[in-house]
């Protein structure tokens, strides 16, 4: 067994959200892996504030590919290697089984939870290990399990231990109060990162997710600032009239994409975050924006409606503005356009018709120009995807109000993170931390 | 008997103009009812029709406009107008055109196209004798709906320009 420290990412003192957000499987695949997670024994006093094995059941069953045995029906109830009967789990033809127990560290505050992973089928055990931390770290111990049986099954790494950003907007006395928040990937733990009575936007993720961009209005202006998570500590990053906006890490991290439009209509700047200079990459009197890098960070995929309505387009960082590549054609209008880490697969919002009045989430294969179309509501916009590539996470109405939802790549998976309160949007998924 | 019918009158009258979908109408309501006030006030000189014409249009602020489109619509332009001639007399008058879309469309667009509709309203009013540096332009894109709702008629509200003074 290997004695694993967890690595947990450090919070400033911020306040917990009025308003968690809470899961709802809307989609499943049709047949999903069968797995069996043993409630795991706790072996200390007390309760726990946390349960571990709901949390790997949660986590798996949400991305679709796996459906959990409820522990009613189970024959045996093992927390450890030698209390397994294979014969108990392949006469209910589960295919994988977890097991696992919590106990308290002696002469300490923290607890270890050890579990264990096995294929029933090969009679194998997978995998096993002691993982140490707090009390309220058990979330995210459950979350590193998750991500060693999902990576184990599927041959994925797992982001059950990444985390989303977003935006709430809620009606308060009146007035119209702005949130930017972060949340576990699954809405949980959520966090009120930045507060205000004016409009926050477009927030974004640096490369290796400690600290974050976005667009306040809190000076009346629309201005780019950076914010490190860790220490709360805030950077105004432009000054320039009129549109600020748009703010997108480079994937070394040195840099910013955005949108200016202080020489007249709005174009792409990049801005380098040491020495302050900006480099102008789009010139044209048209709308360009929602800039996203390619892997590689020499190109920089956008929207433009200089053909009249919004498509989207491709230029090296530094070329001739005349040197620019159409991306989308057959689409009445194509936006925020982002490709997938296979550098291929372009994620987007479409409308495909001036007739069709609706806005979706859809993948352009841009090498054979195959086009599929992920969600079937009508106003869904800011396609966000996960580190590891297996989900995207977008924002759409639902009975009025803004959700945000969760598709696999293949359109067969969804999920929903619906809030109590608010209009929740613009969701960006994290990079992995580690 | 004929009070109660006259109060009847007036409720219902009052229950209309709480519906969301008739703020236009109470907004004319009250400019037409604002400017007969002023008119019987100014005792000495009466207002000339141009001058009253100049009051009324001062009190349209918001301009709508169609979906997708970034130029005001015809019928506001004498309303500009008289915009641009009000500033262009008082030089000392600063104003903020705050720009609007509907949610349809990404956000980042949005705020372009609010953008888009806020500049031709600034240029208009500069050609017509306003200074540059009496207007500031603003954006809010999608994120400041003057109606919420998914229908045409939260739409139609929500793509919009508003003069603000400062």
């Amino acid at each position: 067994m290997i004695n694993r420290a967890l690595v947990l990412i450090l919070l400033c003192a911020s306040f917990s959200a009025k308003a968690e957000l809470s899961i709802q499987i809307t989609q499943g695949v049709d047949n999903p892996i069968p797995i069996s997670v043993v409630p795991f024994a706790w072996e200390g006093a007390g309760v726990l504030s946390e349960n571990v094995s709901q949390i790997v059941i949660d986590d798996l069953q949400q991305v679709g590919e796996f459906r959990a045995l409820s522990p009613g029906n189970m024959l045996s109830l093992p927390n450890e290697e030698n209390e397994v009967f294979f014969r108990d789990w392949r006469v209910l033809a589960q295919d994988y089984l977890l097991v696992g127990k919590i106990t308290r560290a002696t002469g300490s505050q923290l607890v270890q939870v050890q579990y264990e992973f096995f294929d029933v089928n090969r009679e194998l055990k997978l995998a096993g290990e002691v993982l140490t931390g707090s009390v309220t770290q058990l979330r995210d111990i459950g979350h590193e399990i998750s991500n060693v049986v999902f990576e184990l099954v599927t041959g994925t790494r797992g982001a059950f231990t990444t985390q989303i950003l977003y935006i709430v907007s809620e009606e308060v006395g009146g007035q119209t109060v702005f949130r930017l928040e972060k949340a576990d990937y699954d809405g949980q733990r959520a966090q009120v990162l930045l507060e205000s009575n004016e409009p926050i936007m477009s927030p974004s993720w640096s490369p290796n997710g400690q600290d974050i961009a976005y667009v306040s209005f809190e000076t009346s202006l629309p201005r780019i600032y950076t914010q490190n998570i860790a220490t709360g500590q805030r950077r105004q990053i432009t000054n320039y009239p009129n549109i600020n906006s748009s703010p997108v890490w480079s994937p070394d991290g040195n840099r910013l994409a955005m949108v200016l439009s202080k020489d007249g209509s709005p174009d792409i700047y990049v801005q380098d975050l040491l020495s302050n200079e900006l480099i102008r990459v789009t010139d044209h009197p048209a709308i360009d924006t929602e800039p996203s890098w390619s892997r590689d960070g020499s190109a920089i995929v956008f929207m433009s409606d200089r053909t009249g309505q919004p498509q989207i387009y491709q230029m090296e960082v530094g070329a001739s503005s005349f040197n620019v590549e159409r991306l989308t054609y057959d689409c009445f209008q194509c936006m925020k356009g982002q490709f997938l880490p296979d550098g291929v697969n372009m994620v987007h919002v479409r409308r495909e018709t001036r007739q069709d009045p609706n806005y979706q989430i859809a993948i352009l294969n841009v090498e054979t120009l195959r086009v599929i179309t992920l969600t079937d509501t009508s106003l869904d916009e800011s396609p966000s995807v996960a580190p590891n590539g297996s989900m995207i996470m977008y924002a759409t109405k639902f009975a009025g109000r803004g959700v945000l939802d969760a598709v696999s790549i293949d359109g067969r998976v969804k999920f929903r993170l619906p809030s109590s309160q608010g209009d929740v949007r613009e969701p960006a998924w994290s990079p992995f931390f580690n | 008997m004929v009070i109660s019918l006259f109060a009847f009158a007036a409720c219902s009258s009052t229950g209309e103009t709480d519906d969301a979908g008739s703020g236009s109408q109470s907004t004319s309501a009250g400019s037409s009812s604002g400017s007969a006030t002023s008119s019987a006030g100014s005792s000495s000189g009466r207002l000339s029709q141009e001058e009253i014409r100049a009051q009324n249009a001062l009190r349209q602020t918001v301009f709508y406009f169609d979906f997708d489109i970034a130029e005001f619509k015809s019928e506001d332009r004498d309303t500009l107008t008289f915009h641009a001639r009000d500033l262009a007399a008082n030089p000392n008058k600063r104003v903020r055109l705050e720009g609007h879309a509907d949610e349809r469309g990404t956000r980042e667009y949005n705020l372009a196209l609010g953008e888009r509709r806020a500049n031709g309203i600034l240029n208009y009013l500069i050609v017509n004798g306003a200074s540059r540096s009496q207007i500031e332009v603003v954006s809010y894109g999608e994120e400041r709906p003057a109606q919420s709702g998914q229908a045409e008629s939260a739409y139609s509200r929500n793509r919009r320009v508003e003069i603000v003074a400062r």
